[in-house]
């Protein structure tokens, strides 16, 4: 077997230019399928969607693909019996379904049993906007970090879509990475190292950290842009591995940049901020933090950027709240 | 390795053995679940005994068997079987259910080798077989069967019903299930509870073979075995075998009260004396030793 990891990857894309999570993630397990045939995919009726159309279709591949028609449940269980016998099963579907629908399978069996099963989420969050919330996501990620033995994974783009699907078909263990519908704009480049567990900084500065995973990290961007207009220059933390977290780069920030911003497409309870909350509460450095997310509620059904902007995840909101933080932190003089 | 190949008076033998083994491991646990696996004992041993090719000496042989308890409360059957065929040494059976052991309350898998997957959340083991399966079709392990063992009761579970549609489609003739037919669930009688029936009919609709057995007859199961272990026709096989809880202690059989609760001393007196053993539960007890793995 050769290993993707590290491989080239093309730099196709401009900073900035909007890309599909999906496509990156439908042409990179036909890549890894033809180097590895333990690789498998399985989708519940979604592939044209998900885009393991692409694994389905190339003759090579396409004899390890196992459609599941409309079973989410049972496909959680068909990859672990798959991964028993050697095989490395990622499977694909609407996040809601996988961490929602079958998530006593994912639980039980799989990680339960410590299977190496990818669960490949796609439509994570509430980008998928019109479907309404019955296909949104925003409790994924607190329901998969809660197993024992799950690594969650929320790539930013394009890029880092291509090398989190490589380095989950060699890393041993359950895999949960979140994947959007909308496209999202590049804000990582080609060449940026991605480390398991490590998070990347895209911007420094003293001025408090914004941390972002998956789509909210192109809006971070934007916001750190608004937020230097004023003079104002926070660090920028894209924490694309939720779970283990990286607390080093998080006690770092609290201790170097005194106030932290946090920003997800998830519900407020059990996320990215709380997650970061934990950690900044048992350290040393319990500096002011703001948390941007969805207020709990569920959001109803319209275009995506409108959603957004009900739920505050935007690069305004960001900037507004990381104010507050950093207020919050100059007047009780600890930044 | 290949399979034991035993005639059937020591399967029956080794039947009884492995009924002492599950309630005296249970009295000793003082918790449990006794009433399946003595309606599942006579079948799964002749399973075990004639036709299961393992090796205990490389539990993770490639070409191996699988077997999976989908019904997971019933593992102190499990553990008996992995035991008696040499897995571990029977006297660690005593150790079930507490602190340290590897035998957990259902299989854990992590904790003990000749267990494929962990169990006990119900509905869930058709599935991995059905995984399993695919899995041996697709690496050409022709030789590999997958076996899997489920309740009645547990058929009330839908994922047993996406399990079964999936290994139709797939022509899955590599599966057998085994139904542990004893009409007893933990709230009743299970046609009183949620009918399951008609079972054939269900199945057959699913593009699966069907067959009948009286699973304390043990011709009756050694033939229904060979007949499904030798259909190569592009079927998954059913194999509901007609059971009674607490099968082998006239005194107790057919109580869905026995489920899941472990037998007080008196009764477990009287178990053993029905099973034909002249013994007191201490004697029984004394007889395993002192608890050791290997």
């Amino acid at each position: 077997m050769t290993s993707l990891v590290g491989a080239p990857i093309e730099a196709k894309y401009e900073k900035g230019e909007p890309v599909l999570t999906r496509e990156a993630y439908g042409n990179t397990v036909v890549a890894l399928g033809k180097v590895n045939p333990r690789i498998a995919v399985l989708d519940a009726d979604l592939a044209q969607s998900t885009l393991t159309k692409f694994f389905r279709d190339d003759p090579e591949t396409g004899v390890r693909f196992v459609e599941c028609g409309i079973a989410e449940q049972n496909m959680m269980n068909i990859a672990a019996g798959l991964s028993t016998m050697g095989f490395i099963p990622f499977i694909s579907s609407y996040a809601q379904f996988l961490a929602s629908r079958s998530l006593d399978q994912a639980r039980n069996t799989v990680d339960y049993t410590n299977l190496n099963v990818k669960i490949a989420a796609a439509h994570g969050g509430i980008s998928v906007g019109q479907d309404g919330p019955s296909h949104q996501s925003m409790e994924d990620i607190s329901n998969m970090c809660a197993l024992v033995n799950m690594t969650v994974v929320v790539p930013a783009d394009y890029y880092e879509t291509i090398k989190v699907v490589r380095w989950a078909a060699e890393y041993v263990g359950p895999v949960y990475f979140r994947l959007g519908r909308e496209k999202v704009p590049i804000s990582t480049s080609a060449d940026d190292p991605w480390v398991h567990g490590k998070a990347l900084m895209l911007a420094d500065g003293a001025d408090g950290t914004i941390i972002a995973c998956g789509y909210m990290v192109h809006k971070a961007v934007d916001a750190l842009e608004m937020l230097g207009e004023e003079g104002i220059h926070p660090r920028l933390l894209n924490m694309s591995t939720i779970k283990p977290i990286d607390s080093e780069a998080i006690i770092a920030a609290a201790a170097e940049t005194g106030a932290i911003t946090t920003a997800e497409e998830h519900n407020v309870y059990g996320g990215l901020g709380s997650i970061v909350a934990r950690v900044v509460v048992e350290s040393d450095y319990r500096v002011p933090m703001r948390i941007v997310g969805i207020p709990n509620m569920y959001l109803g059904s319209a275009p995506a950027d409108d959603l957004c902007e009900v739920a505050g995840l935007t690069p305004e909101n960001i900037a507004a709240k990381h104010k507050e933080a950093l207020g919050t932190a100059r007047m009780e003089g600890s930044a | 390795m290949t399979a034991l190949n035993w005639p059937k008076e020591r399967i029956q033998e080794m039947a009884k053995t492995i009924r002492r083994d599950v309630l005296v491991g249970i009295f000793k646990a003082a918790s449990g679940h006794p009433g399946g696996p003595l309606s599942a004992a006579d079948y799964l041993t002749a399973l075990w005994f004639r036709h299961l090719r393992l090796d205990p000496e490389n539990p993770k042989w490639e070409n191996r068997d699988r077997f999976i308890m989908s019904n997971g409360h019933c593992s102190m059957l499990n553990y008996a079987l992995l035991a008696r065929r040499g897995f571990f040494d029977p006297s660690y059976l005593m150790t079930f259910r507490t602190k340290d052991s590897r035998l957990q309350g259902h299989p854990n898998a992590t904790e003990l080798e000749g267990l494929e997957v962990n169990t006990g959340s119900l509905g869930q083991g058709l599935s991995v077989g059905v995984g399993m399966a695919l899995g041996a079709r697709f690496s050409k392990l022709d030789d590999v069967r997958v076996f899997v063992n489920v309740g009645d009761g547990e058929l009330q579970e839908g994922q047993m019903w996406e399990a079964a549609m999936s290994a139709g489609h797939y022509k899955l003739d590599n599966l057998i299930v085994t139904v542990d037919y004893n009409d007893a669930q933990i709230d009743g009688h299970v046609k009183n509870v949620m009918r399951i029936d008609p079972l054939s009919d269900k199945l057959r609709a699913f593009h699966w073979d069907v067959v009948w057995a009286d699973g304390h007859n043990i011709d009756s199961i050694l033939i229904a075995f060979q007949g499904a272990i030798e259909a190569k026709n592009g079927r998954p096989t059913a194999i509901i075998f007609k059971t009674l809880m607490m099968k082998g202690c006239p005194s107790y059989e057919d109580d869905p009260g026995w489920h899941g609760r472990p037998p007080k001393h008196d009764e477990v007196a009287i178990m053993l004396k029905e099973l034909g053993f002249d013994e007191t539960p201490q004697e029984a007890l004394a007889s395993y030793g002192e608890p050791r793995f290997k």
